[in-house]
Parts: C-alpha cells; structure tokens; sequence
C-alpha cells in the first residue's frame, strides 16, 4: 500500500496448484464478504464456498500453506471487478499468479497491488501444477524482466504485457503518483473535450 | 484516416504515454456506488490527496440496498454503515449523490443512460464490471477496481494499454419471443468466455441498428460476461433521439453541436478491425443457461451438448444430454442492470397478464432505478404483476448478487434476467441459477418450470 513501491524483479516461494478454467471473483471471494468498508481480514474468506465443499480444496491442503505464487489455468479472476479478490489473494500471501490467461480487469487490479499475472501456454500450467502437487516444498522463481518460471529442475517461458512488467521492474507499478505528477496536461485535455466545455 | 470510435474516443482522451508505456486516460465521467469506494476515499485521504473533478463524479446506493423497504436506518447494519460511509464521503469531496430516498436512486447503469450522464464519445469508469453497458450509447466504458477508482478520485485519470477491437455483426431480424439477452447469451456462447479477454466488442449489423438504447444495453452489459472489458454500439439517430432532453443532456443549440461531435466520433464506414465475426439473427432462439458461466447455455429446448465429466453438469444437477426446459424453478428473479428496464418489464407484464404465478415459485420484479419504477406504474404495469402473484419491488441490485436481504436459499433454482450464472452468485453458495430473457423468466414463473415463452405469447395476426 505505500506510496512509492520498490521494484519487483523477481517473485520466489512455494507453489499453490489450483487447477480450473473460469474461475470467477465471485468463488474467489464470495460477494456477502464484500460487505465491509475496509479490506482487512478479506484473507479469511478466500475461496470460502469452494473451501466448504471440498475438504481436499488446495487452500485447505496443509502441505500448500504458506505458498506464495498460485498456479491456475485459463481466465483466471473472469467477472466482477471486485478487487477484494485480489486483496485476499495478496493478503494471504500470494505474491504471483502464474496460469493459462488471466481477466483483464483482473490483471489490472493485481498489477495495481504488485502481484504480477505470469501468462504461460496449456502444457507449461499443467507441469507446474503437477511438480508442485508431488514436490509442495518446491521453490519456483519467476523473473519478471525474463519470464522465465524456474521450479527444480523445470523452467517454463511466461510472458506479462510489456507495460505491466515495466511498471514491476522499474517500481512504478502503483501510478498514483505519475498520474498527478504533469497535471496541467491532465487540465488541458479536459479543457478540449467537447463535453466539458458544453459544446460551445 | 478511417477510424473506429474505440480509437477516436481513446486518442481524445490521452494526456500522455506513461513511463512503463501505458496511456494516462481521462476519464470523462466517473461513477461509484457504496461496495467499491469506502476503501478508495481512505486511500486518498492517507495520502492527503484530494478529489480532483468532484463535479465529474456521481454517486448512487444499490448494492447493498434492501428493496422490500428503503426506510433509513436499515435494519442491516452493514449496509447501514456502508450508505453512511458513501453519504460521508461523498459530502466532503463535494461529490452529487442520489441516495435510497432520493428519485433518481437506481442501479448505477441504469440511471447513468437515464439521466443523460452518459454520452457518446465519453471515457466512462466504475468501480463494476457492468461499466460496459453505457457502450450502448457510444461511449468507451468499462469496469475498473477499487485502487483504480482511487486513482480517478485523485488525478480522473486511469494508467491502461489500448485494447484491440472485435466487430461483432447481427444480421438480419430475430424471431418472435427473441430478446437482446438471446443474442448477446449466444455470442457469448459462441466467442466463448474468455474469446474477449483483451478486446472492446463494437456490436453493429441492422439487428442492432434496428433496437432500442435498452435493448443494445443489454447487449454491451454482458460483454464483460465474455471476456470484453468494453462493449459499445455507434451512436445514431436512436442515441441522439434517446438523449434529446434528458437532465444532463446538453441542451438548445447545444444538443445540436453535440449531434455533429457524436456523429463524428462514430467509426468510420471504412474502419479496420482486429476482427469481425458475423451471426444470423434468424438463427438466434430463446437461450437459457445450463452451467456455471454465462456461456454455458443453449437454446431452451436443445440437448446439453457438454462433456459429462463437466463440474457444471454435477453442481446444476442436469444428467448429459438433458434439456433444460422443463426443468422446475423455485425462484423467479426478473431484474438488474441487464434487464431491469422499463421496456423488460413491458416485455415480462405481455407475459403475465392473465396469468398467475405458479404455487411454489417465489417470484420478484425489481426495477433498476425509482425512475423505472415510476414509469411502470404510471403504466399499470405493477398491477399486473401484483395481480399475478408478482413481489413489486424498489429499486436496487437485489438477487442479482449476494450482497442484500434478497437471496437464494439452499440449492435452489432461480430464474434470473440478471448476468451471472456463477456459483453462489445469487447468494447461497448451492443455489443454481438460470439466465435468460425477462420474458422467458416471466413464462417460468407462471408454469413453475422453464417453458419456451413463445408459446405464451399471442400469435402473430396473419
């Protein structure tokens, strides 16, 4: 949350398989716990139905606690705009997700938290969530500037869009900050839309 | 040069290309509701930044709002606190706010369109993924997330890379008893749900030219649903006619000169697409959802066409090869920012009048704004609706999510004109959700299962 963010080159931790396409925001974070003013405490109801209806969800597998990079399939966090989802990823610890594709809204809103979205093809998904699965004490790498996703004796290309992994490397990821920073451009493209001058 | 309005509007819009290389976007007009905000005016004041544009953002309440009786304080404390976080907020930036007793109250996209704040050739943000439905008026909208709604409190501007643009056509005309929500199901069905990850869908064709703003809201709602952030339709006479004298609107020689601007910010006859695909309206029947995602769906009578293993098969409980018409509900839930309009409950009462809601069923109608609501009884449409065993409602969000007193029980069955079939969407995690058209939800909760609504609806004269 701070206001200047620091550079992330590289995210390192255990892995977190999570296997499924279309995973939605809404079985990330279940919308009655959107029903608060602040985002603290959202890491106690991740996953919360899907946790109730199956002993086995990895988020109650002991041997994954305490991972910090989750591994999914295709258009991971599609749905609402919810940023607690992403919030509750962050907040138990998650500081990657690496899958098949990802939501874009989703996307933005993980960029925006410093929790960068790998992108990596079917088979690539499939492997890392197998060796994590068989070998949960794995330490996976994934290099920002690179792509490459190092887990044992396994790497995998991954790719971010160009301007997200810039933001990461350079620690701009969290714009506030530039977006004042030239402010009578801000002004000066107002004063030229039609709309806000009132058609005059 | 031939241009899409994607573009047009974009390039109007850009202060400047970013260091990381993303485009520093004003955003035109900003709306926000209590879910999506506490959290953002808190950030801004630990920074001490303050609301840059106040007057380039409005507030409403409809979330969390209770629609069997607004009366403050709520009798859910939450959603007291969080309407009173709004309304503090709201005061101190010096932001216009339509609370639960005010008139114009409503779902934020649907009184957005309806008090004329938004316009064609606008850049248009939310804190809600349905942003994409004030597309149907030409301007580039879209869903954003509660650090993003920070940012545009701060600075009304958003750090974003363009998107590509898909060309989506409709042909022809659709079939008696077909909806907007027919199509925009079965081009969601057919792109898939992610097929618009990294897309803005422009919907055009003379099936869309020839409906209504409500119904091509309907269209550009869902384009979320299929992976595209924004959806929008061309402004045209229908759009200029739809904003002639509303509130916001301008107004005299200046509607006029908004005319030119808006025309011009249209794409151009000529402009090139990332992509086009092309559907039959013809083709187009009464779709129902079957699964866990808005496009698992088929036509109402059609088999199940899914791999039996499909999670989704299991969690709804429909064998392989199963139709879903027929299939008994529990819960009839016509309502919503898809299709919670005047002219979708025009289309549900042709319905019912005559009719009665079947035993079992419990069923709602819940206006998308106090507006709405208005018109329809001004129309004697809750009439009807009470007289068929209808609940009429205020208005809000309602069963369209699990954030107020209007829930899905166990594992139910509802339904829904709403936009998400997903697990526990509609508030208990078993609950199981049908998506389709106002009217075929209507035809379901007078036969107490899902029905085809062409056979309720008087034959075409000869």
């Amino acid at each position: 949350m701070s206001h200047q963010p620091s550079a992330i080159s590289h995210v390192e931790g255990r892995g977190l398989p999570l296997p499924g396409d279309d995973i939605d925001t809404d079985r990330i974070m279940p919308a009655r716990f959107l029903r608060a003013v602040s985002f603290d405490g959202l890491e106690r109801h991740l996953f919360e139905d899907d946790r109730a209806a199956d002993a086995r969800h990895p988020f109650n597998d002991p041997r994954f606690a305490g991972a910090s990079i989750l591994i999914v399939n295709a258009n991971f966090g599609c749905g609402s705009s919810r940023e607690h989802a992403p919030q509750g990823l962050a907040r138990s610890g998650i500081r990657a997700v690496v899958g098949e594709s990802f939501s874009d809204i989703f996307q933005g809103n993980a960029a925006m938290l410093g929790m960068p979205c790998f992108a990596v093809d079917r088979a690539s998904a499939a492997q890392l969530q197998a060796l994590v699965e068989a070998a949960p004490d794995t330490v996976i790498t994934a290099d920002v500037a690179t792509g490459a996703i190092a887990a044992g004796s396994l790497t995998v290309d991954a790719s971010l869009p160009a301007a997200l992994r810039d933001g990461f490397l350079s620690g701009q990821w969290n714009p506030t900050a530039m977006l004042l920073e030239r402010f009578d451009e801000v002004r000066a493209v107002a004063a030229r839309l039609p709309y806000i001058r009132g058609f005059n | 040069m031939a241009d899409t309005l994607f573009h047009k509007v974009w390039n109007a819009h850009a202060v400047r290309t970013l260091p990381s290389g993303q485009t520093q976007l004003f955003v035109g007009l900003h709306l926000v509701h209590e879910v999506t905000t506490p959290q953002a005016f808190d950030m801004l004041r630990q920074h001490g930044w303050r609301v840059a544009y106040p007057e380039r953002t409005f507030a409403t309440v409809d979330h969390i709002v209770p629609t069997s009786t607004q009366r403050r304080p709520f009798l859910d404390v939450m959603a007291e606190e969080m309407t009173s976080a709004l309304e503090r907020n709201c005061r101190d930036a010096g932001i216009r706010l339509w609370a639960p007793d005010n008139e114009n109250q409503g779902i934020v996209h649907v009184i957005g369109p309806e008090l004329g704040l938004t316009q064609p050739g606008m850049t248009i943000a939310c804190g809600d993924s349905h942003t994409s439905t004030h597309g149907a008026l030409g301007a580039i909208a879209f869903g954003i997330g509660t650090s993003q709604v920070r940012d545009v409190l701060a600075s009304q501007c958003l750090a974003l890379d363009p998107l590509k643009v898909r060309r989506i056509d409709i042909n022809g005309r659709l079939g008696r008893g077909v909806y907007a929500k027919d199509v925009i199901l079965t081009i969601i069905r057919r792109l898939g749900v992610q097929g618009g990850v990294g897309y803005a869908y422009e919907y055009g064709g003379p099936t869309i030219d020839a409906m209504s703003i409500d119904e091509r809201m309907t269209i550009c709602n869902m384009s979320i649903e299929g992976g595209a952030r924004i959806g929008y339709v061309n402004p045209d006479e229908t759009t200029f006619a739809f904003l002639r004298g509303r509130r916001f609107s301008p107004a005299g020689d200046a509607f006029d000169r908004a005319v030119r601007w808006w025309r011009e910010m249209a794409s151009d006859r000529d402009a090139s697409y990332d992509d086009r695909v092309a559907f039959d309206a013809a083709a187009i029947e009464p779709t129902v959802t079957w699964g866990i995602n808005p496009g698992q769906s088929v036509a109402v009578s059609e088999p199940i066409a899914a791999d039996p293993h499909d999670e989704a098969l299991a969690f709804m409980g429909f064998a392989p090869g199963a139709r879903v018409v027929g299939t008994r509900i529990d819960v009839a839930f016509i309502g919503s920012c898809t299709n919670g309009r005047l002219s979708d409950l025009e289309e549900a009462a042709r319905v019912v009048r005559g009719r009665h809601v079947a035993p079992h069923v419990k069923a709602l109608i819940v206006p998308g704004s106090q507006a709405v609501r208005r018109a329809a009884e001004a129309r004697g449409l809750h009439e009807a609706f009470i007289d068929a065993g209808f609940e009429w409602r205020g208005a809000g969000c309602s069963m369209c999510l699990g954030m107020n007193p209007d829930r899905l029980e166990g594992r139910q069955v509802s339904a829904s004109s709403s936009n998400r079939n997903f697990k526990g969407r509609q508030g208990s995690p078993t609950g199981r959700t049908l998506l389709m058209s106002p009217a075929m939800v209507a035809a379901a909760a007078i036969a107490g299962e899902v029905v085809d609504v062409r056979e309720m609806l008087d034959p075409v004269p000869a």
